[in-house]
């Protein structure tokens, strides 16, 4: 790995100054930024540590949304947060393995918009708003494709507000070697309709399924969407599995999401 | 190079290391703390499992100038004073726990922090804690035996 200078701000405007220098890169937990460095894909000039800045960690109610600071770690929300939104809760407990959640952050997790990690299901289907250091973004608009995300250079993502639905559940079919989702379906009903977000199955990233969410906006039981699948069309294909298989185990998961949601 | 310092085990070190050191590498190369084993260095197999602050974290994903400050906690600060086990040791000797050994460091702390989060783990509670441990010799069940007869419960299947 190449050596690096390396800040650890105590507040976010410092944070913000130091990420102006050229090269600079924010580092949550490092649980992926440290892989990718030891590979050589990155090689920061600057690492700006997110985890000595006490505003952005933590977890509370505000609005009927559950606010999560944007360096609190997968394990804090896991046991915090199980209160005020279990489902939420419970994705960040499934999250790798402990020594991975003691680590990993919410901002690194949706900065980095794996397409098989959890959170951004969790952020679209809660429909949640990202706040970062220069604006708010919502989580419709949030994603851009594989490791891709609306985030400028520099922005830093300091909390994510996720409105609390009447029940959901994240249902996470799991990758055993990698421990990511192969594929997840995370489903939030709201009194005002049903959300539906999917993540390790498509090319393009995180998605909506709507088809599912008309279905279930008018009965949010599982016959209501028996036999429906998405197209297998730009789905992954890898040696883990087909875009078909995929496909197929979106329909199955969104159905066990539903029945469990609580 | 910066010069930081960690309360490893109970006592006071300092360490000169680059900015990109491991802990890890802080702890094998710089303090001459080898109990903790680098089996994969990509976080895959948990070998390296420290306590940083009471929490279990991998030694090899994060850098050792994160941990200024810090309390460190490693299998050399395990076993009592006076060189006798502790009881989730002395469980994994008796429960064939344990073959080789590589992967022990990190499957007893991981286990210790298990126990400190739940002191009667079911058994699938044990597997899904540990599922960032990998052991390639004891098929595991030797380690989840351990692990419930140090928490007082009637392990599932018995040593021979
Ligand atoms: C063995 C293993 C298993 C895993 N399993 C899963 C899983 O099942 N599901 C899952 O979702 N994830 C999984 N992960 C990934 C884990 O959740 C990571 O913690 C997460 O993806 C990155 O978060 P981080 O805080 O470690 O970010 P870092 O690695 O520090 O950073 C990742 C990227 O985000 C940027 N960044 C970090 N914080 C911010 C911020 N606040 N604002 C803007 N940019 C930021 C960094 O610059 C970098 O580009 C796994 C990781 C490992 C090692
Ligand atoms: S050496 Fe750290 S997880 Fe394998
Ligand atoms: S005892 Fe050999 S790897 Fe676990």
């Amino acid at each position: 790995m190449h050596n690096f200078d390396f800040v650890r701000p105590s507040t976010l405007a410092e944070a913000t100054a130091a990420m102006q220098a050229e090269g600079a890169q924010a580092l949550g937990g490092g649980q992926t930024l440290m892989p990718v460095m030891k590979q050589r894909l990155a090689a920061p000039d600057t690492l700006v540590s997110l985890a000595g800045i006490a505003e952005m960690i933590g977890v509370c109610e505000k609005d009927g949304a559950l606010v999560i600071g944007g360096a609190t770690t997968h394990a804090q929300v896991a046991s915090d947060a199980a209160s005020m939104y279990p489902a939420l809760a419970a994705l960040a407990g499934m999250i790798g393995d402990p020594a991975v959640r003691s680590r990993g952050t919410v901002g690194g997790s949706l900065a980095n918009n794996d397409p098989a990690a959890c959170y951004p299901a969790g952020a679209l289907g809660s429909g949640a708003t990202i706040t970062t250091n220069t604006r708010e973004i919502s989580s419709d608009n949030f994603s851009t494709g594989m490791f891709d995300t609306a985030l400028e250079e520099g922005e830093i993502i300091t909390s994510v507000a996720f409105p609390i639905p009447e029940k959901a559940s994240y249902q996470k079919f799991e990758q055993p070697a990698s421990r990511f989702a192969l594929v997840g379906v995370y489903v939030a009903k709201f009194a005002d309709g049903v959300r539906v977000a999917v993540t390790g199955a498509s090319e393009g990233g995180v998605f909506r399924w709507s088809a599912a969410e008309a279905a279930l906006s008018g009965n949010f039981s599982a016959e209501a969407i028996e036999g429906l699948s998405p197209e297998a069309s730009g789905m992954i294909t890898d040696l883990h599995g087909s875009g078909a298989y995929r496909a197929h185990l979106i329909g199955i998961l969104t159905k066990r999401a539903v029945a469990a949601a609580h | 190079m910066p010069n930081i310092t960690m309360t490893i085990n109970g006592r006071d070190m300092s360490a000169e290391v680059e900015n990109r050191t491991l802990l890890s590498s802080a702890l094998r190369e710089t303090l001459n703390l080898t109990g903790t084993h680098v089996g994969c260095d990509t976080s895959q197999c948990g070998a390296c499992v420290v306590h940083v602050n009471g929490k279990p974290v991998k030694s090899c994903t994060m850098f050792a100038v994160e941990a200024a400050g810090a309390t460190v906690d490693t299998i050399e600060g395990q076993a009592h004073s006076d060189g006798s086990l502790t009881v989730l040791q002395q469980a994994f000797q008796d429960h064939h726990g344990l073959q080789c050994g590589f992967c022990t460091p990190g499957m007893i702390m991981s286990a210790a922090a298990l126990l400190k989060e739940n002191p009667t783990p079911s058994e699938a509670e044990i597997r899904d804690y540990l599922e960032g441990n990998i052991c390639r010799c004891t098929g595991y069940q030797g380690i989840v035996n351990a692990i419930l007869a140090a928490s007082g419960q009637t392990a599932a299947i018995a040593a021979e």
